[in-house]
């Protein structure tokens, strides 16, 4: 274990962080491993000891005895001292006081507060859905858990996700792993049409449509009606999909209103700076609820993503107990779908060309630009594509754009200009 | 079963042992400090690198080419290196040593 550098006297002060999943749990353990020495505690309403939420839509949910993938060893919380308190919600955080109040009623005083509170499944205010049980969410174990029950315990195994994002496209691939009748109900024309070019999401589709999924674009839901066992998804168009229960993918909800509460600079994310520090210098924000600048993209951004989580934990331990500002960090992502694996790093929003480089059958990658400068490579089945857009956009380098989509040229340092 | 050694990157030595699931989630249940498997185990982040002997490289084997290209991102791999989220727990690697590449 190392000393703090900085000299920050850490040993009489108590670090609390509310929200144990990846952006939480891993603060705490950066923060001890940086030679924090006061108390650490985090809170979580979460029963669960904390776990990997991005499994839960592929792995979790496809084995019949689910069980969640930890992100440390509960004995990993005691040998690092790190008290956790689960199944605890947060009621307010008291600035002036610098206490968190329990809904159970207990207050834990802090010197510094993290908040990692994250985001909730938003579940769109359609007609009867709210009225009736059998939809679900994708967000924690017990979903999955309630979801793999009412699996099964229908006979039909028919499945309606409302919302084509990438949530509803994994489970869509894992429910069809299970010998469930999957419809896809899309409002875009495309699926993922936020998030990534067509080129892709013609891609997804086509392998959602092979794979035996009911995709339905430009599709409005208006309501959900009962009709004997099944529960009827009835769309603006008249159409109407019959399902032993729904899945609802259709975006978040920031958690952010004990932030509001405490009068903290929110505008869609807690406003945080290069260290994850929000208006109060006191309190951190880390994680899917915060909105940072990002250096890399020249503008305000607020990331749902692992990497994001890790990458600001980390940042705001260093800072906490050596002073250090983190470096710029290009941001991460991947998708399992099938057989196909997704691995995308960069942003491509604002892209004005695109590079599509076909290798072989089912491996490619789209590489965005916005003049000549690399944004953001997707890379299906083809992590070389990933691994050299990613040296690319870390050093901003400029590549030659023929010769990506040439793969008689392999990909390497060759095809930078 | 199989009992292996993890050597930290602050040289510290931990003994683990297992009999199912991948090397990773062996490591991280044992708390072994710099492997993080911050993806789950599905080979996308490269938070779980371990430096292995030539000999007990060439009984786990090569990486196959998502892990090989995955190992690029990180400046210490060797030809030796492996991410062991890709390395089933069995018999095979019983009484190996791995030093955790940080």
């Amino acid at each position: 274990m190392q000393g703090t550098e900085s000299g920050v006297e850490t040993l009489s002060m108590n670090a609390v962080v509310i929200g144990a999943s990846h952006a939480g749990v891993n603060f705490a353990f950066n923060l001890r491993q940086q030679g924090w020495q006061g108390t650490i505690t985090v809170v979580d309403s979460d029963p669960e000891l904390p776990y990997h939420r991005p499994p839960l839509s592929k792995k979790t949910l496809q084995t019949t005895e689910c069980v969640p993938t930890p992100l440390k060893a509960e004995k990993a919380y005691a040998d690092s001292n790190i008290q956790l308190r689960l199944g605890q919600t947060v009621d307010d955080i008291d600035r002036e006081n610098k206490q968190i109040k329990l809904a159970a009623g207990d207050i834990i005083g802090f010197d510094k507060l993290v908040i990692a509170t994250g985001c909730s499944p938003f579940i769109p205010p359609i007609p009867g859905l709210l009225s009736q049980s059998k939809y679900f969410a994708m967000r924690t174990y017990a979903d999955v858990k309630a979801i793999q029950s009412a699996l099964s315990q229908s006979s039909d195994k028919d499945v309606v996700i409302i919302g084509g994002g990438y949530i509803g496209l994994e489970s869509a691939a894992s429910f069809k792993s299970l010998g469930a009748n999957v419809t896809v109900i899309e409002k875009q024309e495309k699926i993922l049409s936020r998030v990534t070019s067509p080129v892709m999401s013609e891609f997804l589709s086509t392998l959602h449509i092979n794979k035996g999924i009911s995709l339905e674009t430009t599709k409005d839901v208006v309501g959900v009606k009962q009709r004997g066992n099944k529960q009827v998804v009835v769309c603006g168009d008249g159409t109407e999909y019959l399902a032993d229960f729904i899945l609802v993918g259709v975006g978040v909800r920031l958690n952010t209103q004990l932030a509001i509460n405490a009068g903290l600079i929110v505008e869609e994310g807690i406003k945080v700076n290069g260290v994850c520090q929000t208006s109060d210098p006191d309190i951190f924000a880390i994680g899917d609820c915060t909105k940072h600048f990002s250096t890399v993209y020249d503008r305000w951004i607020r990331l749902e993503s692992v990497q994001n989580a890790v990458d600001q934990a980390k940042g705001a331990a260093q800072y906490l107990t050596k002073g250090v500002t983190p470096a710029p960090v290009v941001p991460w992502f991947w998708s399992d779908q099938y057989e196909y694996k997704l691995q995308i790093v960069g942003l491509s929003q604002g892209y004005d060309d695109l590079v599509v480089r076909n290798e072989d059958e089912g491996q490619f990658s789209v590489w965005y630009f916005q003049g000549e400068r690399l944004l953001c490579v997707e890379a299906v089945n083809h992590t070389k594509s990933y691994v050299l857009g990613t040296q690319i956009i870390k050093k901003d380098l400029r590549v030659n754009k023929q010769l990506i989509a040439d793969t008689s040229t392999p990909l390497s340092k060759e095809l930078l200009v | 079963m199989a009992k292996v050694i993890f050597i930290t990157q602050a040289n510290e030595s931990v003994e683990v042992e297992g009999d199912s699931g991948s090397l990773m989630e062996l490591a991280v249940q044992n708390g072994v400090y710099g492997i993080d498997g911050d993806c789950g185990g599905v080979c996308s982040c490269a938070t779980c690198h371990i430096h292995l002997s030539p000999e007990d490289f060439d009984k786990v084997g090569a990486p196959a080419e998502t892990e090989s290209d995955m190992l690029e991102l990180d400046d210490n791999a060797t030809e030796y290196s492996r991410l062991c989220c890709q390395i089933p727990v069995s018999d095979e690697i019983d009484g190996m040593t791995f030093t955790v590449a940080g």
